[in-house]
């Protein structure tokens, strides 16, 4: 039966437990490379598409448009033209006769997120994966380690890969000190030092890349690599709108297009995205956090935490990814390529590159990461 | 966010972490230590049906058991509200409200208005409503409209954990009377809740699912209800979009609006009785403000004007289901 690949409901991030198809971007019958866009699915929280595991052709598509299905669930078989049909059956009778949709007891499990003490705060990080040299997802402000969703999973193939969330954001303790970016530091660092991790890969988006940046600075020894995303640290430039704005939302309306600026497809701002969002900013706690972090960062407008150095004093691989059309932080940021530092400048792309084109980014960072 | 607790224990949290943050937070109500028959303080009931158990150890001296009479506590807790405390009182069942009335509506709901906007009233009083328990007339009924019409009080219906707990921590930080509506069919109805404290402001509807064919505005126990057949609606290709209030004074006109503007079709959905209710007033607020944007006119699905049934069989035929709101939707959606 070789030759017969599955197309299954993939699970993004902690609380999926069902998506709905939105839409086939590929006919029966179409010729199909591996790595390939086929049907776009979308989770409670999030739309994205799913990429064919292996080249061949469309032969069957089972699951319908609008479908609500377990994750798991049969979507469709990619196999070669020649796979006879009564082949490609008996594989979908198979599945079928196997499949149990996971139950509440199982969600979730196996990858359930654990918390630390660092420094007297609570910090919440998610492992998964085992093996290799570990690596460590640091996300924005705002942010939390859901933002890796798309990443996560297909990073943790060949590593352990701990996503954390900083102080004051996620389900970490919501006291961020003094607001600087040291404080933010110490606490990477903590974390390591906590989990046991002598020396990491460091992945950092936008405020989580300049975290990274001084992990770098002053602990060179404990970073095998960087890959720093849309990241904050390298330049002055910062949308100032939207700092002062996201900190000062406090409903719906006022954050839903503030939200849009970090896409560049605003679709992708869902009903869902904006509610976790209000959720969030809703925490005792995440209000002063926020307000102290902008105050001490980006005050003004204005990046006040420059390392523009960094990457090329470090003298180790240094990954920089950036969206065209970033509406945050201007690309123009990104250091000059050469050296140990390659840079990757996605078109059409926005800040949250991460997500809208995971595809894309998770094929650098793999190549990038060997 | 993986934590699923219980509607129940979601307010029993909120009040415990509340109690724990702010020293003038008590509790009081009947049944909270002993019932009959109970061997009192040492397996404190926590209410009639253990809602605040486990409060009154951990909490000493702030969980207070009160008289079985509602006119004497609940003028008890405004007191207390209006000289520093900030008393969350359990009144068991909404349909005895009425022995204090006076306390509520003539006292409570007036002391910011004619003490020149300088008292202030921070009282909660939680209470369940609602049918479906089999308990009969007297101790199913779903009167948050009463309290709606009276100006000074805040009116507070939540359909889910989360928002009971966030609701629940805005109501006790709020500084004027609120009364807090709990469906006892959610108790056990499990969520998503986090362990933080966090609160859900008054006045922003939730927007439960998006859709652009029929709106469909419902409160409470009916929001989930809405969910059931706006997902069963989905398959033949009419799709909903659900606006929970989630407090009916104030009451977010705006979302309401927005979304008849967009679908130009609306359901009401509302456990309870016609006249006066929920489902008129929010009906009315759309005739008025939206008139030019309906295509259709506007279905109410509540339970009948009369009073709810104690046979089993009628009161499953008293409050709306999820099959009478896909056909008040349907015929909505196609009517041309």
């Amino acid at each position: 039966m070789s030759g017969i690949h599955t197309l299954t409901m993939p699970k993004w991030g902690l609380s999926m437990s069902e998506g709905r198809v939105n839409a086939w971007l590929k006919g029966l019958g179409d010729p199909i490379t591996r790595g390939e866009e086929i049907v776009e699915v979308e989770s409670e929280k999030i739309a994205g598409a799913l990429e064919a595991p292996a080249s061949g052709v469309l032969r069957r598509r089972l699951a319908a448009e609008e479908d609500l299905l377990p994750v798991g669930a049969l979507l469709g078989i990619i196999a070669d033209a020649d796979v006879a049909d009564t082949e490609i059956d008996a594989v979908v009778a198979e599945f079928l006769a196997n499949y149990v949709p996971p139950s509440e007891e199982e969600e979730g499990g196996g990858s359930v997120p654990g918390k630390i003490e660092v420094g007297g705060l609570r910090i919440r990080y998610l492992k998964l994966g085992a093996g290799g040299e570990p690596l460590i997802l640091v996300h924005g402000f705002g942010g939390d380690l859901n933002n890796w969703l798309f990443n996560h999973a297909t990073l943790a193939v060949k590593r352990e890969v701990y996503a954390l969330d900083l102080p004051g954001h996620g389900e970490s303790t919501k006291d961020v000190a003094d607001g600087s970016l040291d404080n933010l530091t110490d606490v990477v660092i903590g974390c390591m030092d906590a989990l046991g991790i002598p020396a990491a890969h460091l992945i950092g988006h936008s405020m989580g890349g300049a975290v990274c940046l001084n992990v770098a600075k002053r602990s060179p020894q404990r970073v095998h690599s960087l890959v720093l995303i849309a990241s904050a640290g390298l330049g002055a430039e910062i949308n100032g709108d939207y700092i002062t704005g996201f900190v000062a939302a406090t409903n719906r309306r006022a954050l839903k297009p503030l939200l849009s600026e970090l896409f560049s497809d605003p679709g992708q701002v869902t009903r869902q995205l904006i509610d976790d969002m209000l959720k969030y900013k809703r925490l005792d706690g995440v209000a002063e956090s926020l307000d102290r972090l902008a105050g001490k960062l980006f005050a003004n407008g204005s990046q006040q935490m420059i390392l523009a150095e960094v990457p090329e004093v470090f003298g180790k691989p240094v990954l920089v990814i950036w969206g065209k059309e970033d509406r945050i932080i201007p690309a123009r940021h990104a250091p000059k390529a050469g050296g140990k530092v390659r840079v990757e400048i996605l078109e059409g792309q926005g800040h949250m590159v991460q997500m809208e084109a995971a595809n894309d980014v998770n094929r650098l960072m793999e190549s990038f990461l060997g | 966010m993986a934590r699923k607790i219980t509607y129940q224990q979601a307010i029993n949290e909120a009040l415990d972490q509340e109690m724990s943050r702010d020293p003038s937070v008590i509790v009081m109500g009947e049944d909270n230590a002993g019932g009959e028959g109970s061997p009192g303080e040492m397996d404190a009931w926590g209410g009639v049906l253990g809602v605040t158990k486990g409060l009154y150890h951990k909490h000493p001296g702030r969980v207070l058991d009160t008289p079985i009479s509602e006119s004497a506590f609940i003028g008890a807790a405004i007191g207390a509200a209006c000289n520093g405390l900030r008393p969350v009182a359990e009144l068991m069942f909404v349909d005895f409200m009425g022995v204090c009335f006076d306390q509520i509506f003539n006292q409570a709901a007036k002391f910011r208005y004619m003490f020149g906007g300088k008292a202030e009233t921070p009282v909660v009083i939680r209470t369940m409503y609602g049918a479906g328990f089999r308990a009969a007339a007297q101790h199913s009924q779903c009167l948050y409209s009463l309290f709606t019409h009276v100006p000074g009080l805040k009116v507070v219906v939540p359909s889910n954990p989360y928002d009971a707990k966030g609701l629940l921590i805005e109501s006790i930080r709020d500084n004027d009377p609120v009364i807090f509506f709990e469906n006892k069919v959610l108790y056990t109805m499990e969520g998503e809740v986090p362990e933080e404290i966090y609160t859900v402001p008054f006045g922003e509807a939730a927007i439960l699912r998006e859709g652009d064919d029929v709106t469909i505005v419902a409160l409470g126990r009916m929001v989930n209800m809405a969910q059931e057949a706006a997902e069963a609606l989905q398959k033949d290709g009419i799709h909903c979009e659900i606006i929970d209030p989630r407090t009916t004074s104030p009451l977010d006109e705006e979302t309401i609006l927005e979304s008849v503007e967009k679908t130009g079709r609306l359901v009401v959905v509302d456990e309870a009785n016609p006249r006066c209710s929920m489902a008129s007033d929010i009906a009315g607020l759309v005739v008025r403000k939206a008139f030019g944007a309906l295509k259709a006119p506007i279905e109410q699905v509540t339970a009948p004007h009369v009073p709810p049934p104690f046979s089993d069989v009628l009161e499953d035929l008293y409050v709306p289901n999820a099959a009478k709101i896909e056909r008040a939707v349907t015929r909505v959606a196609e009517y041309r």
